[in-house]
């Protein structure tokens, strides 16, 4: 997975601020802290810069050095700001043997970014997922939490329409 | 008391084509007809036919509604809640007969399909204990605390030849053995529900639609092995399930079901979910545990294996999510019951994810034995489009392509390993003619280079020099000498990685060469692709004779790269062109031609 450094800014606000010291405060102490620590830390800020992983190594009493191989381990985790609408592609088995990989390849085109990426307004990003179940609906995207299934790659013209 | 209740698919597949606002309009339309009083709505787990969601089903008609829509809603309360009349053209079309409705279990997609682990599924309301209780629930755990021996129940488990059905298949009464020998101040019982397999789906189903059998077979283990921790390890991208499962151990707590002195028999446990955040590598024991506890999910060496030291160095007992579906049952029809279903070593019934190139994709549960020709052709319904079967994938990035040849064969643990596949956690993927071998073992392989851990250098580097190999060979660069090259690799990583992600990594690979080597061949000699997928080895173009200039292709194509002017022949540019073929499938007079 894509995970570099991300090029824009760092911005906290005092409520996040507050949110992440109570849930770093709960979480001290406790056996395998670190990943549930930064769930709740991206679930505040959306994505885990190099800021927060320090907070959260600070805040646990673990060296960031733990705590940056946990976050660049796992792919819910991203480094990365995201969309304002999450663009993700269905890339498992059952949606890949009907054509999602065509969608993927669209989508990039369409929107000018690569997997992994955010649109430099922020608008937009992409990300190809590993099976969300809906097998049935193949092949499947989401945008946020709406589902778009049994889809070809014209379809995709109007689907993002809805977002501009 | 309601004269009717109407059920209506709350799974992952059903919510995502709109399950939620069908719920939503019915108890609206029901209210606005008075009939809140009569008729109850229930949102349940999976029905399995995901193909035909959303679906819905009424009784006590039993009519069966599918791919209902919400303006039909209005007409489903006013003629059948209402009037008494069945909606007969929304029926699935398989269920109506002349002047009745054919009730479910006669229907060629349930026929032939047996509900253990599934049994609860699309029947009653996950969110309610009582009604998993009204279902026996919780009655084997009543049954192993006041009647039964830790011994016994192990004995129990032991004698049903119950097999691992995360895809180990390693006998779970003896696992539970090993943990129940094991001396220590603390021991856990864990649940792995980190499915990763993409295009499996049927663990998910379980905690979405019956999640206290879960909660009730861990209490259950964790009786006989002698703890009183469980841990589910569940994926984070299943947030339907977490939520379920979460509300369920709250309302076990309440009634006494988990928590202190369970029943009154001074029998302690409780459980706590840990949410996974996306590592295929984490389905394998060691490092789902290693996961537990917070730090990245790398695998170690076994032995020590985690009945000695598990979660926090703890002897641990973890079993997959469908093992566990099946403990409560076991314990009430006991070990006899369970052997006379499925085959002498692989007793039982296993769920499988059916999807890909077929009729009815969803979750299919039948008997061990079940031969793969009744699962695709007669409960699958066979293959759209008039198409020709190809090839059967079985589980997983782990496992193998079944070709043709095999469609017979009964399916258990042994017969897929001896075919160079294997039975995985149970998705089951369909390919047509249209699907390319080569292609679909590079896309495996890309999929375990992304989530090899990087720990052992045989699965870290080895798996991304096959890849690179199959890429070469998917665009017309490879030799012959490569598919020698990629077999000895493939057995070496085999032989030498250190976990079951690496070990099988190779098996698609594998398999595709032993079964379709043809294909391979095809596209390194003729550089040619016969399913028409590599994309380097494709070109679309306009056959100036037909083409009228109706300009549709042109608004079609996604990339603009098709030009002309309306009434002239059009032209792709190469350059543009994204090869995704949508030009081909709107084309009304055959003009555009892939090459």
């Amino acid at each position: 997975m894509a995970n570099r450094k991300s090029a824009i800014a760092f911005q906290s606000t005092p409520e996040q601020e507050a949110r992440l010291t109570a849930v770093l405060e709960k979480l001290r102490g406790t056996q395998g802290a670190v990943m549930p620590a930064l769930q709740q830390a991206q679930e505040i800020y959306g994505y885990l810069p190099i800021e927060v992983q320090k907070r959260v190594a600070d805040g646990l009493g673990v060296p960031l050095e733990e705590v940056y191989g946990v976050s660049t381990f796992y792919s819910q985790f991203t480094l990365n700001p995201k969309g304002k609408y999450k663009v993700s592609v269905c890339l498992g088995t059952a949606c890949y043997v009907k054509g999602s990989g065509a969608i993927y390849d669209a989508l990039k085109e369409k929107l000018g970014i690569d997997g992994g990426e955010c649109t430099p307004d922020g608008k937009f990003s992409l990300d190809a997922c590993r099976c969300i179940g809906a097998c049935g609906l193949a092949p499947v995207i989401t945008i946020n939490d709406e589902v778009y299934g049994r889809l070809l790659p014209e379809d995709l013209d109007d689907i993002l329409a809805k977002y501009e | 008391m309601y004269r009717s209740h109407v059920l209506v698919c709350g799974g992952t597949g059903c919510t995502s084509s709109g399950s939620d606002r069908i719920v939503r309009a019915l108890e609206n339309n029901i209210r606005s007809v008075g009939l809140e009083d009569e008729v109850k709505v229930i949102r349940t787990g999976c029905f399995g036919l995901c193909a035909l969601g959303p679906i819905m089903i009424i009784y006590p008609e039993g009519a069966f509604y599918s791919r209902v829509q919400v303006d039909d809603i209005p007409e489903i309360v006013e003629e059948h809640l209402l009037k008494g009349r069945v909606v007969r053209r929304l029926l699935y079309q398989e269920t109506v007969q002349e002047d009745t409705v054919k009730s479910l279990d006669q229907t060629d997609f349930y026929k032939k399909q047996m509900r253990v682990a599934l049994k609860n599924c699309g029947v009653i309301d996950p969110e309610n204990i009582n009604e998993y209780i009204a279902y026996e629930g919780y009655e084997a755990l009543g049954k192993v605390l006041t009647e039964m021996t830790p011994e016994e129940v192990i004995k129990t488990v032991k004698d049903s030849g119950l097999r691992g059905r995360g895809g180990g298949g390693f006998l779970t009464g003896q696992k539970w053995a090993f943990g129940a020998a094991e001396k220590a101040d603390q021991k856990y019982v864990a649940c792995n529900a980190d499915e990763g397999d993409p295009g499996a789906f049927m663990d998910r189903s379980i905690l979405e639609g019956d999640p206290h059998v879960i909660i009730e077979a861990m209490a259950i283990a964790g009786y006989a092995i002698g703890a009183n921790q469980g841990f589910v390890y569940i994926r984070a991208e299943y947030p339907i399930a977490v939520q379920r499962l979460q509300h369920a151990i709250d309302q076990a707590r309440e009634l006494g079901l988990l928590g202190k002195d369970i029943l009154g028999t001074g029998f302690d446990f409780d459980i706590e979910l840990r949410l996974g955040a996306g590592a295929f590598v984490c389905g394998e024991e060691t490092a789902l545990m290693t996961s537990i506890d917070g730090k990245r999910g790398e695998p170690r060496p076994r032995p020590p294996y985690p009945t000695t030291s598990g979660i926090f160095g703890k002897p641990t007992v973890l079993n997959n999510v469908e093992t566990y579906a099946n403990i409560p049952q076991i314990i009430l029809k006991g070990a006899d019951w369970f052997r006379s279903i499925g085959t002498e070593k692989s007793p039982g019934t296993k769920v499988f994810a059916l999807g890909g190139k077929i009729h009815n994709t969803g979750l299919v549960e039948v008997p061990m034995g079940t031969t793969l020709r009744e699962i695709v052709e007669e409960i699958g319904g066979g293959i759209p489009n008039g198409k020709q079967f190809k090839a059967a994938q079985t589980g997983g990035p782990s496992g193998g392509c079944i070709p043709a040849e095999y469609l017979d064969i009964p399916i258990d643990y042994d017969s897929l390993t001896a075919i160079g596949s294997m039975m995985g956690s149970g998705g089951l993927i369909v390919m047509d003619e249209d699907t390319c071998m080569v292609d679909i073992a590079k896309f495996y392989l890309e999929f375990t280079v992304d989530e090899s851990c990087g720990k052992c250098t045989p699965c870290r580097v080895g798996t991304k020099r096959l890849y690179e190999m199959l890429d070469k060979i998917s665009k017309g660069q490879g030799t012959m000498e490569d598919l020698d090259k990629m077999e000895e690799l493939c057995y070496y990583i085999k032989e030498n990685s250190l976990c079951g992600l690496g070990q099988s990594a190779p098996n698609p690979v594998l398999s595709t060469l032993k079964y379709f080597r043809d294909e391979y061949v095809a596209h390194i000699k003729d550089k040619r692709c016969p399913a028409g997928v590599c994309k380097e080895l494709l070109h679309y173009v306009i056959d100036p004779a037909k083409c009228r200039g109706c300009t549709l292709c042109a608004k079609t194509c996604p990339a603009d790269a098709i030009t002309g002017k309306v009434k002239e022949p059009h032209v792709i540019d190469p350059a543009k062109c994204l090869k995704c073929g949508a030009c081909l499938e709107k084309c009304r007079f055959g003009a555009i031609v892939r090459k």
